[in-house]
């Protein structure tokens, strides 16, 4: 089995050869959105709830589009308006959804590893769409398939991810998975920005942005929260965007056929220059978008087979003893 | 009643060393060792078994009054007799505080009715313990606090901790501090390192500790004032430590059993019951952590035990309560020191028993004729898995649960009388 988890809670946990397979089926996908017909079957019968606790408007879409081109009825639960605000515990809630008996559950939470909490207590499959400063998976296997497709490889490239590494999930999934796949990453950004002990997971870090960049395939850019720029880690927006705002003259010092990436929403100005981002020879932001959608059908799809996989085994085992 | 306890390993931590003989209990004291057995008095064979003071568990937090649920004098007391501890000194932070002498009265009052172990009360430091205003540390004392603490909150302003050490230095009340920078620490569940930065947990650097440490020093230097450092358990503080207690300050200082055989590794994925104040720190730590104790740099071993209900516990890490249960895993956790860690048994007991009893000017935690008989009989080899549902606490929040340990305690005595009796022969 190429593909053998029951969750999708993180990068961390996957074998090179799972990321291999998600990627390649989603191609697949890449093809099937890309032609006139844009239905498939996978998740037909099945029942798909997104649990955001934080409010996103991109991966929540994207999320809802993938499950209901593969069949799935898709309910969308925005949680930052809800019980919760009650007083409900995440585990009531998590509880209560699945009395209803959901097959997909994709939960977007503002703590770390509340998404592996919730995946203890239910029985059906996980996806995580972002906890915390933890994790957030299928942003970093869609940088993957992007990367895949520029660069026609994901292996011994060099990727430079900049910006607010400490409060980044998508930097910490991408640097997981880049370093499983074997390449070198460079993390670019102000010591404040930094997490401790970031050395130890086999990166080079830089504070200097033109040294980061130097002989760079690939530039990945993250997203600086407009509350982290007021004296508290940087001094000010401005100063920002001197030292670490992606702009021509810094990309130069990448290689020539360096690719830009950035998860999104971008804030134009404080760490990407406008004319970077637009850049259709640079900039594959909007592939980004496109393959967001490629990639969590085939996650979905593949926890769905081994979901159905798994119930099949149980209703033999049951009666077999019944 | 008299005992005669025979065929024991008696455990000196006074003396530091353990031999086997015989304890002879008259009249709630140890009256004499290797004495024949007086008439009448029950003979207890003790097997080659260990014999050791009870515990003095310096830390348990209690929820009488303001959490019943958690735990109550009543079921604490059952866990301790079990545990081995022989004296509970219960922490302030109870809701209310115990920050007058009105709470303390009733705390103990209703301790005399329904604990088989003996209790002592800290009080609050600071009124509500809000580190703002002094709580009545004179009549609290008068009422038999024998400490006083803001238990983990940190007094940060240092006006207030130096008026309240000054006062204290004149009553010579001993103070207790959790050394932590306040502001540095804000909102950290972690210590920081690859691991929390792998998880994605708000950590702070366990330098936290040191710089409370440092100042909570200069103000002991400048007042006087007998100071006790709840828990140190960062090699970062260790030198800081031996610096102050080099310098003839009045300093002693703890830890919890759990920064010394955990460490920040059995979080593992966001396991709660692993989640501590301070955070537990990486292994090099509990190694040094475990040599002061050996060296006698560190002086208390405690449980801090803090009961959690399980509603508490079942959040998200960063939210979910810090703490665990520790009266009834406190001895069979020290053992992994002497087991895994080779410390000898007396040395273990001399921070488990006689040193908090000497900081806090309690007879007990001695093995020698005239003490009180508070006494507890161990076997340290025994294996046992530990089922947290089988402890006797209200709350099961141990990080112990499943945990393959060594050492049963196998009776309790406190001031002579059997509290706890598993297997004992009579003969």
């Amino acid at each position: 089995m190429a593909f053998s988890q029951t969750h999708l809670l993180g990068i961390e946990p996957l074998h090179p050869t799972e990321i291999t397979a998600i990627l390649d089926l989603a191609e697949n996908y890449v093809a099937l959105n890309r032609s006139a017909e844009k239905h498939g079957r996978a998740l037909e019968g099945m029942t798909q709830i997104n649990m955001f606790f934080e409010n996103s408007t991109r991966t929540q879409a994207s999320f809802e589009l993938a499950g209901k081109r593969l069949g799935a009825d898709v309910m969308n639960m925005s949680m930052a308006h809800s019980s919760v605000k009650k007083g409900e515990t995440l585990i009531d809630t998590a509880l209560t959804l699945n009395a209803m008996h959901p097959d997909l559950l994709v939960v977007r939470h503002g703590s770390s590893g509340a998404v592996n909490l919730l995946a203890e207590k239910v029985n059906c499959a996980v996806l995580n769409a972002g906890d915390g400063k933890h994790e957030h998976p299928t942003q970093a296997l869609l940088d993957a398939l992007t990367i895949r497709r520029k660069k026609g490889r994901l292996h011994r490239l060099s990727i430079a991810i900049c910006g607010d590494i400490a409060h980044s999930r998508v930097a910490r999934s991408n640097l997981i998975l880049l370093g499983k796949m074997e390449n070198r990453v460079r993390l670019v950004g102000p010591p404040t920005l930094m997490p401790k002990g970031v050395e130890e997971f086999g990166v080079e870090v830089f504070d200097d942005m033109r040294a980061g960049l130097a002989g760079a395939d690939v530039v990945m850019m993250l997203r600086l929260q407009r509350e982290r720029m007021d004296g508290g880690f940087v001094p000010s927006e401005r100063e920002y965007f001197h030292r670490y705002g992606l702009d021509a003259e810094k990309l130069a010092h990448a290689k020539e056929d360096a690719i830009v990436m950035h998860p999104g929403p971008m804030n134009r100005g404080v760490e990407i220059d406008g004319a970077i981002a637009d850049d259709i020879n640079r900039s594959v932001i909007q592939e980004q978008v496109e393959m967001g959608v490629a990639v969590r059908m085939a996650c979905m799809d593949l926890l769905a087979r081994n979901l159905r996989a798994r119930r099949e085994r149980e209703r033999l085992r049951e009666a077999a003893h019944g | 009643m008299t005992l005669w306890f025979h065929n024991a390993r008696l455990i000196d931590p006074e003396t530091g060393t353990e031999r086997t003989g015989s304890l002879t209990v008259e009249a709630g004291q140890i009256s004499a060792i290797d004495a024949p057995c007086p008439d009448g008095a029950r003979r207890i064979d003790c097997a080659g078994k260990c014999l050791a003071p009870g515990i003095v568990d310096m830390g348990v937090q209690i929820g009488e009054p303001g959490a019943q649920h958690r735990e109550s004098l009543r079921s604490a007391g059952l866990a301790a007799a079990r545990g081995g501890v022989t004296t509970m000194i219960l922490r302030p932070d109870t809701d209310p505080a115990i920050d007058t002498p009105e709470v303390l009265e009733y705390v103990t009052r209703r301790a005399e009715a329904r604990t088989p172990v003996n209790i002592r009360c800290m009080a609050a430091l600071t009124r509500g313990r809000a580190g703002r205003e002094m709580a009545e540390i004179g009549f609290l004392l008068d009422a038999g606090a024998v400490a006083f603490t803001d238990g983990d909150r940190v007094v940060s302003d240092t006006k207030v901790l130096s008026r309240c050490m000054t006062y204290a230095r004149g009553l010579g009340a001993l103070i207790i501090g959790h050394p932590q920078d306040a502001g540095l620490s804000a909102g950290a569940c972690a210590s920081s390192g690859k691991f929390a930065s792998l998880r994605g947990l708000p950590a702070v650097s366990p330098m936290a500790e040191r710089m409370g440490f440092d100042r909570d020093m200069g103000l002991v230097e400048m007042t006087g004032v007998r100071y006790h450092a709840d828990q140190i358990t960062s090699a970062r503080s260790l030198p800081a430590l031996e610096r102050a207690k080099r310098n003839g300050l009045d300093v002693t200082a703890g830890i919890s059993i759990h920064h010394l055989t955990l460490n920040e590794f059995d979080v593992g994925d966001y396991r709660t019951f692993f989640k501590f104040t301070p955070p537990l720190r990486c292994e090099d730590d509990r190694r040094a952590m475990v040599q002061a104790v050996a060296d006698g740099l560190i002086d208390v071993i405690c449980s801090m035990h803090t009961p959690h209900d399980e509603e508490s516990k079942r959040l998200p890490f960063e939210e979910a309560a810090a703490g665990a249960v520790g009266l009834e895993t406190l001895l069979p956790a020290a053992m992994r020191l002497h087991h895994s860690d080779g410390l000898p048994l007396p040395l273990i007991w001399r921070a488990l028993s006689f040193n908090p009893a000497q900081r806090l000017g309690l007879p007990s935690g001695r093995l020698t004729a005239g003490s009180p008989a508070d006494l507890l009989l161990f076997d340290p080899d025994a294996p046992f898995v530990l089922d947290r549902f089988a402890l006797l606490s209200k709350s099961k929040n141990t990080p112990f649960d499943g945990a393959r340990m060594q050492g049963r305690v196998l009776a309790t005595y406190v001031g002579g009388q059997a509290v706890y009796e598993r297997e004992v022969s009579d003969a």
